[in-house]
């Protein structure tokens, strides 16, 4: 037996036993951005974690919106779930129904649920990730709380993969530390393309994404969050566009069983 | 003691005083002449209403229809309970052990009517009147047994009616016009021959279930393992009666006497055992002050508080009903466990007010409708901000004069230097609910790293008081 072929299929063992790589959830969904989804094998997995990093302590906001696009893109029409926290709360301010309408959430669809602590936080999640009849849902940490260890994140997943529901969890500042996130992004704001007379435009992130379960290779993409048509976009005028990407992509049908594994490797 | 017009009275006197001679309503002078070393405290009316309130929970092991009559007594409507514990003797024999147990002094009366029952147990021979015995049994109480006010009972007596039976034998029609209608409708109530509702305490439950332990129960798989068993037979009921509970309330009657009740409301009408089970559990995981069971539990009761038709239903075949009632059942156990006032949702307010534009409401419940959300111009960038602080944080900022876009401002230590901005939009303040509210420019801007904030300028120059003050009152994403 040739140890390739033992190394493969090894690793089609693995990946079928991963959470969030394995299609138990369902169809990935797409970014809207056509060379992000071909970068992420068709677009992000539903029905697992995905950890969005504040790039910024002080810009915040930039990983909120683009968590919330993340989970509008996943949940389709369905509601969603935003757990938030007191200090959290304190910190960065409540939400504003009027800027989630003017973002592309209709707040009638939102549930808001305001915890304590992030224990309190992680129960809630939970719940809600076993909530089949969900689209989506966020959860704001601060900090870097020692309850939401690998065990935490595993076990949200778990919940996840059951129902379908995509989690989002933003980490406003915290370094990276071990979870069984399937993707894991650090998103910092960036000048918007300005409308006339200098106005500031649609919400623009740098989105790099740090780790990816199944092995994609960190990168950073500029997006505009475009909430006519729900979906992120490049920028009008976009500094890495015109940079080609650094090697050939080819897309991993889902289930890992590709011709890819020569460029897929662990990372994270 | 208690202070009565001029003079301090004994309110209450104990078993060991009331043997010495002495009664309620005896001015303290006297009862200090007679028991030089008396002990008197200060007579606490709360604090007897709250015993006669805990005692009242704990009567709720025999019926759920219990009254107070107040100062000191209760009145329990043991329709159809009776048999439970083995006929009205053996709940009435109970009753008493129970209360005598706990160090009361305490007389028990069953009787057809609240009224009959009352009147024997406070001014006759306590005891079981089989039915129909109640005119004979009340003939030799006094008149004041009818709970009168003072001027008739006084007339009463003037006309030489002493005991219930005089007034039994006197024709009705002389009696009311000499008396008024009021004695003659006591009397009848007495009597047995009229009854009354009382008014529970608390109200009727649509339907309940019991398990009642032989023994005293601490153990904690036993409690979950009655409370399952309990769960089902109240499912039946509701299902044979096509209802569906929208509020539940488990009691735990501890030996001693302390009952404890854990409540839980759901958005739509249950009757499946299983997610009134798991809504219970959360509740009592989440109880701050656990269950006690002290000595054990010996009753444990599973009571629908409030129920509503509930017809089954056939699943829709696109799946959506399935959606909404799964995000309604999930609202309940987030309610069950963090409490209604942190499971919101939003409603908008039509005001132009950004502070009260939108609000968030528990989401259990219903009503509360919202006025449309505004409509985002196509292609515009978001118009308001994600994150709104409340109160708005005041910040340092430079700007133009008079109404220019801040150039830079200084928020938390840091100075953001602004390179794009829109503004000014003005929102002048609802003066009919704040004359003195300054108007607010409001700013859109977006510094040179790609923050982007929502800033205003409280005041007008010239034209309103004192400098104008900046604020940040939102981040866009």
């Amino acid at each position: 037996m040739q140890p390739p072929v033992a190394l493969s299929a090894l690793r089609r063992a693995v990946m079928a036993l991963e959470p969030g790589i394995a299609s138990a959830a369902g169809r990935p969904f797409e970014t809207g951005r056509p060379d992000l989804d071909a970068w992420l094998g068709g677009g992000l997995a539903r029905g697992v974690l995905h950890e969005v990093h504040a790039g910024h302590a002080r810009h915040p906001a930039a990983a909120t919106g683009f968590g919330l696009g993340v989970a509008l893109r996943a949940a389709g029409g369905r509601p969603l779930v935003w757990v938030r926290q007191d200090p959290v709360e304190a910190r960065v301010g409540g939400l504003y129904g009027d800027g989630l309408a003017a973002f592309g959430l209709d707040p009638s669809r939102l549930v808001v649920v305001r915890a304590r602590d992030p224990t309190g936080a992680l129960r809630a999640v939970d719940e809600a990730a076993r909530c089949s009849g969900l689209g989506a849902a966020l959860v704001e940490m601060g900090g870097a709380p020692g309850i939401l260890d690998l065990k935490a994140s595993r076990r949200l997943t778990l919940s996840a993969r059951a129902s379908g529901v995509t989690l989002v969890m933003i980490r406003l500042d915290a370094s990276a530390c071990p979870s069984a996130a399937t993707t894991r992004w650090s998103v910092a704001a960036v000048t918007s393309s300005p409308v006339e007379a200098k106005a500031p435009g649609r919400p623009a992130f740098a989105a790099t994404l740090l780790r990816h379960r199944a092995g994609r290779p960190s990168r950073t993409w500029h997006l505009e969050w475009d909430r006519d048509s729900l979906r992120f976009s490049s920028p009008v005028a976009e500094p890495a566009a015109a940079a080609p990407l650094p090697r050939a992509v080819v897309s991993v049908p889902v289930g890992g069983a590709g011709p890819a594994e020569a460029g897929r490797r662990r990372a994270g | 003691m208690a202070q009565v017009g001029g003079a301090l009275r004994l309110a209450a006197v104990g078993r060991e005083a009331m043997a010495l001679g002495l009664r309620p309503g005896q001015t303290l002078a006297d009862a200090r002449a007679r028991i030089p070393h008396l002990v008197v405290e200060d007579h606490d009316p709360a604090a007897d209403a709250a015993l006669l309130h805990r005692m009242a929970g704990a009567c709720d092991r025999w019926t759920p229809l219990v009254a107070l009559d107040p100062p000191d007594g209760l009145i329990l409507d043991v329709t159809g309970c009776a048999h439970l514990v083995g006929g009205e003797a053996e709940l009435r024999a109970q009753s008493l052990r129970r209360f005598r147990h706990a160090g009361f002094s305490v007389c028990a009366t069953i009787a057809g009517t609240p009224d009959a029952a009352r009147a024997l147990a406070r001014f006759g021979r306590a005891g079981t009147v089989p039915p129909g015995g109640e005119a004979e049994a009340v003939r030799a109480l006094p008149v004041a047994a009818l709970g009168l006010e003072q001027d008739t009972r006084a007339a009463l007596a003037l006309a030489g009616l002493k005991r219930l039976g005089d007034l039994a034998g006197l024709p009705s029609r002389p009696l009311a016009a000499r008396f008024g209608e009021e004695p003659g409708r006591r009397l009848r109530r007495v009597q047995g021959l009229e009854d009354r509702r009382i008014t529970p305490l608390r109200p009727r439950p649509a339907c309940w279930a019991d398990e009642v332990f032989a023994d005293p129960v601490a153990h904690r798989p036993a409690i979950a393992a009655a409370l399952q068993r309990l769960a089902g037979r109240v499912a039946d009921r509701l299902e044979a009666e096509g209802r569906g509970g929208r509020a539940f309330e488990a009691s735990f009657f501890r030996s001693d006497g302390a009952v404890r009740r854990i409540g839980i409301r759901t958005g739509r009408p249950q009757r499946d055992p299983d997610t009134i089970l798991r809504l219970l559990r959360e509740r009592l995981d989440a109880l701050a002050d656990p269950l006690d069971p002290g000595f054990g539990f010996d009753r444990v009761r599973l009571a629908v508080a409030a129920a509503e038709p509930l017809e089954p239903r056939q699943p829709r075949l696109d799946g959506e009903a399935d959606h909404e009632d799964a995000v309604s059942d999930l609202v309940d156990r987030l309610v069950a466990r963090l409490g209604a006032a942190r499971v919101l949702r939003f409603v908008a307010a039509d005001t132009h007010d950004p502070l009260r534009s939108s609000r968030l409401v528990p989401a259990a419940e219903p009503g509360a409708s919202s006025a449309p959300w505004p409509v985002p111009e196509p292609s515009e960038p978001p118009a308001r901000p994600l994150h709104l602080f409340d109160p708005p944080q005041a910040v340092e900022a430079l700007a133009e004069v008079p109404d220019g876009p801040p150039l830079r401002f200084r928020w938390q230590g840091v100075l953001h230097t602004i390179v794009h901005a829109e503004g000014p939009e003005r929102i002048a303040p609802e003066w009919w609910r704040d004359p003195d509210a300054p108007t607010r420019d409001y700013y859109r801007v977006e510094d040179a790293q790609g923050g982007r904030f929502w800033l205003y300028r409280a005041g007008l120059y010239d034209r309103e008081t004192g400098p104008p003050r900046w604020y940040l009152h939102g981040l866009f994403a």
